[in-house]
């Protein structure tokens, strides 16, 4: 291109006297032009910054009128330098504002909307529930599959007990009727580590649920292996207490704060594969992106719900399920199924009403 | 794919197409390190206060013990609060940014190039935790970064979020720069008409261009690339050596500029 072009023969008939329309445009006179224009984009840009500065403050209609003028009056600005001048910096001064402006005027009318936090619980949550019930089902069914696979590998050897256990759970690996009889003779201290105790399960529990959920991402493999694992530990637990004939004692302790702590990793678990279905794409055409889209506020509310459970469970965990007093038993069984019965009771019948609103089944 | 892609580009629906620079993911790794010691310094802060609190509160009769358990209990939620919360009270409030965003000039946007949704920013922190994986090294998220083409990490993928760069741009002052010294073709009106009426868009583009980055350019390229400029301009429009004599290369195109971008009709 930088080669001197071959002389055109001057005042010749033969002479292309008009050239291509492609070839040849009229150039932007860019000081006349800036000096005419830069008015509207200090507008535009005192606007955005305004706007940036506070998220919240509304504009009246008459600003919203006149940011939209700004903006297209930009946009064509944006066009002619770009056809006529190709000057680059002030194109991308024009193209940040453009961007910017496009940004604010397009966003996504639907996060507008005020969040109900009664709607939400009573129609919301267990209508999504229900909604993503297969993913449920596979959640709960290899949960019990874990949990089958620890009692029988328990049952078939006993000595493999410890190879279960992790760590932090070290107490388990105690003979159950030892245990019993340690914890009915403890008194209770309502203050003594309670606190402590109901907090670090509250952030555990939900660290492990949320980390169900996300791990779909990998297409739903490491919830499935999560889920499968967390059933064995449960699994052999049940069994080791069970073949001890400490089955009173076991549902004491489990059933208060399990009724809500389980169901809440399920529906993590749920949360998840309904991530790996996105993933892969079963049954729509949609692109990745459009449909985690459609999934995004049904992974929320499940989310949501299962942190609200997992609050519950461990301030009852803390504040009632180590509370070990025979007599007390009845009563502890009593209030975990009435818990679990009002909790399948609400997330089978609340917000039966259907809801607007496109979403993947799973 | 590899992540080559360094700008996302936008066509609006006016039918105005731009471009949007994207974060690199070293960038990113530093508005992280500024992140993570902000969260640290927090948890730190916060656990020390309520400390200081249950000593203070351990003289009273019955509330000092509860107040100890108490306070204990409330440092671990506090702090994982914190931890979790963080980046997304930082970008739902901040638009898209975190200190350490701040500080690198990044944001979080839409990836259509929109404003960032609340359901987005909850989203892409809670997969902070897988992208953290394995430990809190974030390989995960990492090397997501390196192979996606708009240098996404899993949450961003989740979410559909980009991190850009933010580029505070002023309209140059073209007006300086062409006016710098006199401009001598304007004696000869007919020929600085045939300079414009002979030269194309590109061309006048290309001129401009290296008339304004002249001064990024090594000295040897700068003197050869006005060289070969002016050659190259001398053989479209052909001014008379009285009005060049004396001019450099570099005058000679500044000259041109000068000529196509102030002395056309709009």
């Amino acid at each position: 291109m930088l080669d001197p072009p071959p002389p055109l023969p001057r005042h010749s008939a033969l002479a292309p006297r008009v050239a291509p329309p492609h070839s040849r445009g009229v150039i932007l006179d860019l000081d006349k032009f800036i000096a005419k224009e830069r008015i509207y984009w200090d507008e535009l840009a005192a606007l955005l910054q305004r706007q940036e500065a506070q998220p919240d403050d509304r504009l009246s209609l008459e600003e919203a009128k006149r940011f939209y003028y700004l903006y297209q009056r930009i946009s064509s600005d944006l066009v002619k330098l770009k056809t006529f001048a190709g000057e680059v910096e002030t194109t991308r001064y024009l193209e940040r504002l453009v961007a910017r402006s496009y940004s604010r005027l397009h966003e996504d009318g639907g996060e507008k909307v005020p969040f109900r936090p009664w709607r939400w619980l009573t129609r919301t949550f267990p209508a999504t529930f229900r909604r993503h019930g297969i993913a449920f089902a596979l959640s709960i069914g290899t949960f019990s599959i874990g949990a089958g696979f620890g009692a029988t590998a328990l049952k078939l050897n006993y000595d493999s007990k410890a190879d279960f256990i992790p760590p932090p759970f070290s107490h388990l690996n105690e003979k159950p009727s030892r245990r019993v009889e340690r914890e009915e003779k403890k008194d209770f201290d309502a203050f003594q580590g309670r606190h402590e105790f109901s907090a670090q399960l509250m952030t555990h529990n939900t660290k492990v649920t949320i980390m169900t959920m996300v791990t779909g991402f990998l297409w739903g493999v490491f919830t499935l292996i999560l889920l499968f694992y967390n059933g064995t530990l449960i699994g052999v637990v049940i069994y080791d207490y069970l073949a001890d004939d400490q089955g009173v004692f076991l549902s004491a302790w489990l059933l208060p704060h399990g009724s809500f702590e389980l169901p809440a990793i399920f529906i993590g678990g749920q949360a998840g594969l309904v991530i790996a279905r996105t993933m892969f794409g079963w049954g729509t055409n949609l692109r990745l992106r459009e449909r985690f889209t459609r999934v995004r506020s049904d992974l929320l509310t499940l989310v949501g719900g299962a942190g609200l459970l997992l609050i519950w469970a461990g301030l009852v965990e803390s504040f009632l399920s180590q509370y070990h007093d025979p007599q007390f038993y009845p009563w502890k069984i009593g209030f975990g199924v009435v818990q679990l019965s009002g909790l399948v009771l609400y997330l089978s019948l609340c917000g039966r009403r259907p809801e607007s609103g496109n979403t993947l089944r799973i | 794919m590899l992540g080559t892609t360094t700008t996302l580009k936008v066509a609006t629906p006016e039918g105005v197409t731009f471009e949007i620079p994207l974060a690199s993911p070293f960038s990113r790794c530093l508005a992280l390190a500024v992140d993570v010691a902000i969260i640290f310094a927090l948890t730190v802060l916060l656990g020390q206060t309520i400390r200081l609190l249950a000593i203070a509160a351990s003289g009273i009769p019955v509330l000092g013990p509860v107040f100890g358990d108490f306070g204990t209990g409330a440092a671990i939620v506090l702090q994982f609060v914190v931890a979790t919360g963080y980046g997304m009270v930082t970008e739902w409030l901040w638009s898209g940014r975190t200190v350490g965003k701040r500080l690198m000039k990044l944001r979080v946007i839409d990836e259509r190039g929109l404003s960032l949704g609340l359901k987005q920013v909850i989203i892409r922190n809670l997969f902070r935790l897988l992208d953290m994986m394995p430990s809190t090294f974030y390989l995960l998220g990492g090397f997501s970064c390196l192979v996606t083409a708009r240098c996404q990490r899993l949450g961003d993928i989740a979410a559909g979020t980009l991190v850009i760069r933010e580029v505070e741009l002023a309209p140059p002052a073209l007006g300086d720069l062409v006016r710098a010294e006199r401009n001598s073709f304007a004696d000869l009106p007919h020929l600085e008409a045939r300079l414009r009426q002979r030269t194309t868009p590109e061309e006048a583009r290309l001129v401009l261009d290296a008339v304004i980055r002249r001064n990024e350019l090594t000295p040897e390229s700068r003197l050869e690339l006005f060289s070969r400029l002016a050659d190259y301009f001398r053989g479209i429009a052909e001014f008379p050596e009285e009005i060049t004599i004396g001019l450099s290369d570099e005058q000679y195109i500044r000259n041109v500029v000068e000529t196509l971008f102030r002395r056309a009709s709009v």
